[in-house]
């Protein structure tokens, strides 16, 4: 009884496990085929990239790649700067109004700059800054999730040692840089897997904000090659899509653990 | 409950304030700025040429009422997120418990489960939109296989919502799975022995001791899936852009449609403020009911 249950529990997991797999599965077979084999599944189908080759001759992706990259490092830089001097605050200095500044970051986490699209958008025309990479990063560099991640991170090391640094003569900034920055460091390798995952994927505010390749990243380059006069050539497509996707997918392959890792860690408040 | 006080008072006053303030300076133009505005510009009418904008009072909000699409897209909204929340959270849990135990495939399995959540929602879209592709995509050969009719399913009304529900449901579920295997992870071994011992079944013992475990996981994930179900809209701009019919505009899509296509930001800033208001709403419930223990100190 037990074991026929057993059973039937490892072939549903195999079944939903198969049919989480199948769209991936079904794009890279369309991808590196020929089109006359994208909907006919045989064994025999030469293998090709020759999909890749027209989906990156068709459209600017390298300035795309090139465009993403610098955006999510940018990001990226910008909020472990800020994010640890915010942090650093809220866990070690009593300052008036502390509370209050802090459950004001805190809203962030519920009303995020991706619902705020209208008066940012207002915001970035009037700084002049319409359609640059700035425009696409600055609502997002004061990161709350990053600050309260510091924060709670900070707020466990012990007093001891930077009460033993300040004796030794070291100022507020050095403290944070030679005790608390090297302690938190598996958070910071955490938070930075978790932000250029969201900011490489991320759609809506950058098509909104950008209108020439000069900034526009992959999401919103590849929306706008799937979109336009291609002709439905979904095996170009679909090469397109795993190849703006591909270096995150990559190295989610290789670096499974830390990814999961990171993701949860970011996510257990 | 005050933490040290490093140094005299005065500069740690300074100091704070001057490690805040970098940041305090992006939030502040960026999120609490935006949100007083679009409650300030919702008063004024959209400028076009010749007519500057002006103050309109109610107006924007007396049109939403009688916008029928406003409703109809609010109500998409609502059967969107009470299909993909309770959905993808029971599949996160079945998934977490699978993986959890002595499955055969396990890493394979979690990969598969997984993968999803690192691809951008764009990328998920389009493979999604040629699965879904009348006539040729894999699901219509599919069923095109037991002799079922063709049928465009993100093209007729009754179907396209659903079809996006599943793409969510799809994309979030190994998200949340992860968390529900860590909450699994942390019960103790010697809870299940005991339960085995006392001849407590495996459905039973999942419902009062397992579940009951993983509430606090499980509010965690609420949070998160109602935020996403109003915050994320990039697979609808390109698998349906809201048709047919407004049947699978979400409502951040329409404040999209009626501010970047129809360019009428006073009737956008309306509509976001509606957005901000659920938001902000759901936050207070979590705040009040749901989220007594959780101490942010």
């Amino acid at each position: 009884m037990t074991r026929a249950l057993t059973a039937l529990e490892t072939a549903g997991a195999w079944v939903l496990g198969f049919l989480w797999a199948l769209p991936l599965a079904y794009a890279v077979w369309t991808a590196f085929h020929p089109s006359e084999f994208s909907t006919h599944f045989v064994p025999t189908a030469p293998l090709t990239l020759e999909n890749f080759v027209k989906a990156w001759a068709a459209a600017p992706f390298a300035r795309y790649f090139v465009n993403t990259i610098l955006l999510v490092t940018m990001i990226l830089a910008a909020q472990l700067v800020l994010c640890t001097l915010a942090a650093y605050a809220f866990a070690r200095f009593t300052f008036r109004g502390r509370e209050i500044a802090f459950l004001l970051v805190l809203v962030q986490l519920m009303i995020m700059p991706d619902v705020l699209i209208v008066e940012n958008y207002r915001t970035m025309s009037r700084l002049g800054i319409l359609d640059s990479l700035l425009a696409i990063g600055l609502p997002y560099m004061a990161s709350a999730f990053g600050i309260f991640l510091l924060r709670q991170t900070f707020k466990t090391v012990p007093k001891e040692l930077d009460e033993a640094a300040r004796v030794e003569g070291a100022g507020a900034l050095e403290v944070l840089w030679k005790v608390y920055v090297p302690l938190a460091r598996p958070v910071y390798g955490a938070y930075a897997l978790v932000s250029v995952s969201y900011h490489w994927n991320n759609f809506l505010w950058p098509l909104i904000v950008t209108n020439s390749v000069n900034s526009r990243p992959l999401t919103v380059g590849l929306q706008g090659f799937s979109s336009g006069d291609q002709g439905v050539d979904w095996s170009i497509i679909t090469a397109a899509t795993l190849m703006t996707s591909g270096p995150l997918l990559i190295a989610f392959l290789l670096f499974q653990r830390q990814f999961v890792q990171s993701f949860m860690r970011a996510g257990i408040r | 409950m005050r933490g040290s006080v490093v140094g005299r008072p005065v500069s740690a006053n300074v100091h704070g304030w001057l490690l805040l303030l970098p940041a305090a300076v992006l939030l502040v133009t960026f999120t609490h700025y935006p949100t007083v505005a679009t409650l300030y510009h919702s008063f004024f009418s959209t400028s076009k040429p010749g007519r500057p904008t002006a103050w309109i009072g109610l107006d924007n909000y007396r049109s939403m009422v009688e916008d029928p699409v406003f409703w109809q897209v609010l109500a998409n909204n609502l059967w969107y997120a009470l299909a993909t929340i309770p959905l993808s959270i029971a599949l996160a849990i079945l998934m977490a418990v699978w993986v959890n135990g002595k499955i055969a495939g396990r890493g394979l399995l979690r990969l598969s489960f997984f993968t999803p959540t690192v691809l951008p929602m764009i990328a998920v879209a389009n493979i999604w939109l040629f699965f879904y592709t009348p006539g040729y995509g894999l699901l219509e050969q599919v069923t095109g296989l037991f002799g079922l009719p063709s049928h465009n399913w993100l093209g007729s009304r009754n179907t396209a919502l659903g079809c996006l529900v599943i793409v969510t449901v799809w994309k979030e579920a190994g998200f949340f799975m992860i968390f529900y295997l860590a909450a699994l992870q942390s019960i103790s071994p010697h809870l299940t022995e005991a339960a085995s011992l006392m001849g407590a079944g495996r459905w039973y013992f999942f419902r009062r001791v397992t579940f009951p475990l993983l509430m606090p996981t499980t509010l965690f994930v609420l949070v998160n899936a109602v935020i996403n179900s109003f915050r994320l809209v990039d697979h609808i701009v390109v698998m349906t852009k809201g048709g047919p019919d407004n049947t699978t505009a979400l409502l951040l899509y329409y404040i999209y449609d009626v501010g970047f296509k129809f360019w009428d930001s006073g009737y956008a800033a309306a509509l976001t403020l509606i957005l901000l208001v659920i938001l902000a709403a759901f936050a207070m419930g979590q705040f009040l009911f749901l989220d007594r223990r959780v101490h942010y100190q």
